[in-house]
């Protein structure tokens, strides 16, 4: 019971005096799932969109894949990219194993199925709620995107948010990708398992509690825009 | 502009809904479309305005088809609310054909007074009672002066007064111009609106008659059921 008092009252210190490593390791994660989150959403947002109101041939089986895809657990992940980027695979010779850009291909990959996903259902309500209207005004194939993706600017920006909460909150692809290097691809949640591991509760509760918030503030965002959404504000 | 039936059939899994249909409409003011449910008012319409494909037979209009579409309109059964302002809904017409903001503005506010919205401009149109929605959406339509609206029961679940209202608009619209084509369940309208009506049965024209002469005796033995109250199968 000590140890855990002695550690909130540490963490506390550490998040209040802005502890050199706390910051570093946070805004590390931050730039690493901030990066991840450009990436996934510059493929997810506008595959999503696209395969809710294209009708082709495989779209069901796109569709299964996609689900699928959204199930895989991040380790295997994280395995994966590993054998891709290590010295003896494929993309070996960019010597990208260790750095933060792995931990970037790898949470890219985590969160782009599950942002893709959402897009896609939300897209999907919307598309089927104004289809006669559009093609009833013989709106071009151009309005009618934009339309659709202006309505539906909170689905694509709640998305988004989901994939960074994922991707901010993952440690088992990371952890094998990255290899928690100090000062150089630590992040929250690797170091968070390092500091518990040996012990040091401080540390860990600290970025435990920015985890949280940052987690937090996601879901906060994610409430207030179904609340604008359903109010028609903004 | 004209339009003209030949031999229209829509099938549906493979069972046909409607059909088939030999149908000219040209002159007429208000022409109403009557039938028990589910014998293809809906799917009529929906063809008429080229929605809706057909499964065979053909759909000629007195104008390019492109240019037609854009002449005519359509308020859905159930009226569809952009997820946006009132003012927005409106304006959004317009918008597509890339008219100029002052007009625009204008048109929108000329219209959001017409149906009674004029301080529910900024209001979520979403969030609009279901007469407010209807109306609305009538606005819609008319605001590109269409030569021709389709409606489909614009007066299903609506009060009387809002009932009236819309009626009003829509006899206003007739004579500036607007050819109307309309459901309707309920007979009264029918008879207030109508200058000829098409009666419809199992997906067919059943009988098509100027509207004094169909409510005075219809032909057919169905018809004069129908209009009795009496359940036809
Ligand atoms: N999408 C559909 N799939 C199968 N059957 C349909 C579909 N839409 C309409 N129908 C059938 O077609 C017939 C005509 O429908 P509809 O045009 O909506 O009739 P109405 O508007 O006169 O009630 C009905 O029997 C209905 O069940
Ligand atoms: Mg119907």
């Amino acid at each position: 019971m000590n140890d855990i008092w002695a550690g909130l009252e540490a963490a506390f210190w550490l998040i209040v005096t802005l502890d050199a490593d706390l910051v570093e390791i946070t805004l590390r994660s931050l730039q690493v799932s901030l990066s991840a989150l450009v990436v996934a959403s510059l493929i997810a947002l506008p595959f999503g969109t696209w395969l809710a109101i294209r009708r082709f041939r495989y779209r069901r089986t796109a569709i299964a894949v996609l689900n699928a895809l959204m199930g895989l657990p991040p380790v295997v992940v994280g395995l994966i990219v590993y054998l891709l980027l290590s010295r003896s695979g494929p993309f070996g010779v960019f010597g990208l194993l260790f750095t933060p850009s792995a931990m970037i291909v790898a949470q890219v990959i985590i969160i782009t199925p599950l942002i893709a996903s959402i897009t896609h259902q939300a897209m999907r309500e919307l598309w089927a709620e104004y289809h006669d209207l559009l093609i009833s005004l013989s709106t071009t194939k151009r309005q009618r995107i934009m339309t659709l993706i202006w309505d539906g600017r909170r689905a694509l920006l709640t998305a988004a948010l989901a994939g960074f909460g994922r991707a901010i909150g993952e440690v088992g692809a990371i952890m094998i990708v990255g290899g928690n290097i100090d000062h150089a691809t630590r992040v929250l949640t690797t170091a968070i398992a390092l500091e518990t591991g040996k012990g040091d509760f401080a540390l860990a509760l600290g970025l435990g509690f920015v985890l949280i918030a940052l987690a937090l503030a996601v879901n906060i965002l994610i409430h207030t825009l179904s609340r604008t959404e359903q109010e028609g504000r903004w | 502009m004209s339009l003209t039936l030949s031999q229209a059939v829509v099938k549906r899994r493979g069972k046909r809904i409607l059909g088939p249909v030999d149908l000219h409409l040209s002159t007429a003011e208000i022409t109403i479309v009557l039938g028990p449910n589910g014998a293809g008012k809906t799917t009529l319409l929906r063809v008429l305005h080229g929605v809706e494909r057909l499964s065979s037979g053909e759909l000629a209009l007195s104008k390019p088809d492109a240019q037609a579409r854009q002449e005519q309109a359509y308020v859905f059964q159930s009226p569809i609310m952009l997820r946006r302002t009132v003012r927005a809904n409106l304006a959004y017409p317009l918008e597509l054909l890339g008219t100029a903001r002052p007009i625009i503005k204008q048109k929108v506010e000329h219209w959001a007074e017409r149906i009674g919205l004029a301080d529910a401009l900024e209001r979520h149109a979403p969030r609009l009672s279901g007469g407010e929605k209807q109306k609305l959406a009538l606005a819609r339509a008319l605001i590109r002066s269409p030569d021709v609206l389709f409606l489909d029961e614009p007066c299903a679940n609506l009060d009387g007064r809002s009932t009236r209202e819309i009626e009003t608009l829509l006899k206003d619209a007739q004579l500036r111009g607007t050819q109307i084509v309309m459901t309707t369940h309920d007979l009264g309208q029918a008879r207030r609106m109508a200058s000829e009506v098409v009666f419809l049965l199992y997906g067919k024209v059943h009988e098509r008659a100027d509207a004094k002469a169909f409510f005075a005796k219809p032909d057919t033995q169905e018809a004069q059921a129908f209009l009795k109250g009496d359940i036809i199968e």
